[in-house]
């Protein structure tokens, strides 16, 4: 079985991502913005896929796409769309913005120059079956004490959100 | 042409699914047959639910398009086609267009991971359930989409509703299905899966459906999942984003012909498509029942006999049916279609004796007579049951079925660690 990893869907897949993160953006109107963020998050959801990630990748969809999304367009609609988009997208601070962005571009360029040393130009791909258990493993094995912080720290939010929510409890 | 023959026979007698052997043909004549059965299945659904609610409020149902109005669902899908198709002035073109797209996708797309058989499934993922509960969690999206875009206040309050909903559901069935995932880790390795063969295979291993599995902690989690499956599906008790005493028809008000009937085909599959999860995780899937309790090769003839007889019984009914046509001049090509109709149930039942057939049909078989069954139950509930109020729903979801779900998942994990400790 040919492997689906071709530099055609990388590029096909960034392109995607690209200029849906452009469309965020440029978007008057913030439910077409949601709308191009969820096509970026599917893009990067089939890009984990050809990283032979399936387990990433179907939790991306279900989270992101399927869940946090949706809380986005259910408080997007809330909002009086006719007032939002008379109101200006961009404040004037392009020269702060170019700089930021040169700035980020100068680091992504010396860490591909840089990583072109560090990172082995060709990674064996896992097993097709074992990812799943793979990260299981490493999950509640190696990095278990940093994934119960991640986890209090969720905690922690949820327990803040349903305090400030509630007056009387 | 002898080549031909030769190939079809090979994938015939494969036992790896097409996606696992790597053949794009067989997967597309899989993916065809699914497209077919799941359209097929739609129609008679439409037809059964409008005459089994039918008789249980005492009326007759469809009547007059056909014998027992069974030409009904190809009359209302010529309607529907040659309806005009209607788009708010003050819509927003494009959302308005992708919605039911996007609902119809989901709910298709997910029937790729369904395994109908050990070798009955486009392809076996890792993540079967993981895909199939992500995949249909897109369609809140279509749903979404559909009520805002349509610029009018019943389809966006009915989007509302229908968002929180399924966001609130889809917790306590996620929590649900995750103790499955534990019960198929009691094994020699300690590994469970995710895949949707696998996890019936693990079945078939332990002995035993996942629903009886630590009575009754699988059976309480069957329930939830139940529950949150017809709050997923937006069916009665639960379709409030389409109560049609308060909000007319909810997020598809605005929608009409064609486009409307997509959201009515998705509405189906996605409910035979939750249904089949179901099905997988806690009904065994393909096994047929009483496997460990009746086995033997006797036990498996005598169950191997049930399709046909299912199909020569069905042609029985079109037959009674055919005597009991009025005898009126006017019902005459009504009763040869009746009888035309049973003669061809019949002949599908007598090739279903036959040995290569029966074999592997079999497996399909029992799978979709337990998604009938949760259909029918589908309809059941839209007869029986008032619907929800919102506060309500949302205080069944959020404080009922979730810190049940918790609760079933600690103990089941207790469970499991008692009896792998024990042995």
């Amino acid at each position: 079985m040919t492997p689906v990893a071709t530099p055609f869907f990388f590029y096909l897949l960034a392109g995607i991502m690209v200029i849906g993160g452009i469309m965020v953006i440029t978007r008057k109107n913030a439910v077409h913005s949601a709308l191009a963020l969820i096509v970026t998050l599917l893009a990067q959801a089939a890009l984990y896929l050809m990283l032979y990630a399936p387990f990433v990748a179907g939790v991306q969809i279900i989270l992101y796409a399927g869940g946090i999304m949706v809380l986005f367009l259910f408080v997007i609609m809330l909002v009086s769309i006719e007032r939002a988009a008379k109101e200006r997208t961009f404040n004037k601070q392009w020269l702060v913005g170019l700089a930021a962005g040169l700035a980020l571009g100068a680091l992504f360029i010396g860490v591909y120059e840089k990583g072109k040393v560090i990172f082995p130009g060709r990674m064996t791909a896992g097993q097709e079956g074992q990812n799943t258990q793979a990260l299981g493993t490493m999950l509640y094995g190696q990095y278990m004490f940093p994934f119960e912080i991640a986890s209090l720290l969720l905690l922690v939010a949820i327990i803040g959100a349903v305090v400030m929510a509630k007056k009387r409890i | 042409m002898q080549a031909f023959i030769h190939y079809v026979q090979s994938y015939l007698t494969s036992d790896k699914t097409p996606g696992a052997a790597g053949n794009m043909f067989w997967a597309f004549v899989y993916i065809l047959l699914i497209f077919t059965g799941l359209s097929i299945a739609v129609i008679a659904m439409n037809w059964l639910e409008r005459k089994i609610l039918a008789h249980m409020q005492v009326r007759l149902g469809p009547m007059r398009v056909g014998p027992h109005g069974l030409l009904q669902p190809i009359a209302d899908a010529i309607k529907l086609l040659l309806k005009e198709d209607i788009m708010p002035a003050e819509a927003d073109g494009l959302v308005f267009w992708m919605a039911p797209l996007i609902v119809v996708l989901a709910a298709f797309t997910v029937f790729i991971v369904v395994p109908f058989g050990p070798t009955h499934a486009v392809t076996d993922m890792n993540i079967g359930v993981l895909f199939m509960l992500g995949v249909s969690s897109l369609s809140v999206l279509g749903v979404v989409m559909a009520g805002w875009a349509s610029n009018s206040h019943y389809p966006l309050i009915g989007a509302l509703r229908s968002s929180a909903q399924m966001v609130s559901y889809e917790v306590a069935m996620g929590l649900a299905v995750v103790s499955v995932i534990l019960m198929t880790s009691l094994n020699a390795t300690g590994t469970g899966t995710l895949s949707m063969i696998g996890i019936v295979q693990a079945q078939q291993s332990q002995g035993i459906w996942f629903i009886f599995k630590f009575f009754p902690l699988g059976l309480i989690a069957f329930f939830i999942f139940a529950v949150a499956m017809v709050a997923e599906t937006n069916r009665a008790p639960f379709d409030l984003p389409e109560a049609e005493s308060e909000l007319t028809a909810g997020f598809h008000t605005e929608y009409s012909g064609f486009r409307w009937s997509l959201f009515f085909l998705a509405e189906y599959s996605a409910m035979i498509a939750v249904s089949s999860i179901a099905v997988t995780l806690w009904l065994g899937g393909w096994l047929r029942p009483f496997s460990s309790l009746l086995s033997g090769s006797t036990w498996d003839l005598v169950f191997s006999l049930f399709p046909g007889i299912t199909f020569l019984f069905l042609a029985a009914m079109c037959f009674y049916s055919t005597a009991r046509m009025p005898k009126h001049p006017y019902f005459r090509i009504q009763t040869i279609g009746l009888a035309g109709f049973g003669i061809v149930l019949g002949l599908i039942g007598l090739v279903l004796f036959v040995t290569p057939v029966r074999d592997r049909v079999q497996d399909i078989y029992w799978f979709s007579l337990k998604v009938a069954g949760f259909m029918y139950l589908y309809i059941w509930y839209r007869g029986t049951f008032p619907r929800y109020r919102f506060d309500q729903l949302m205080k069944v979801g959020w404080k009922v079925l979730l810190p049940m779900s918790l609760g079933v998942l600690i103990l089941t994990a207790g469970a499991g660690m008692w009896f792998s400790v024990g042995k």
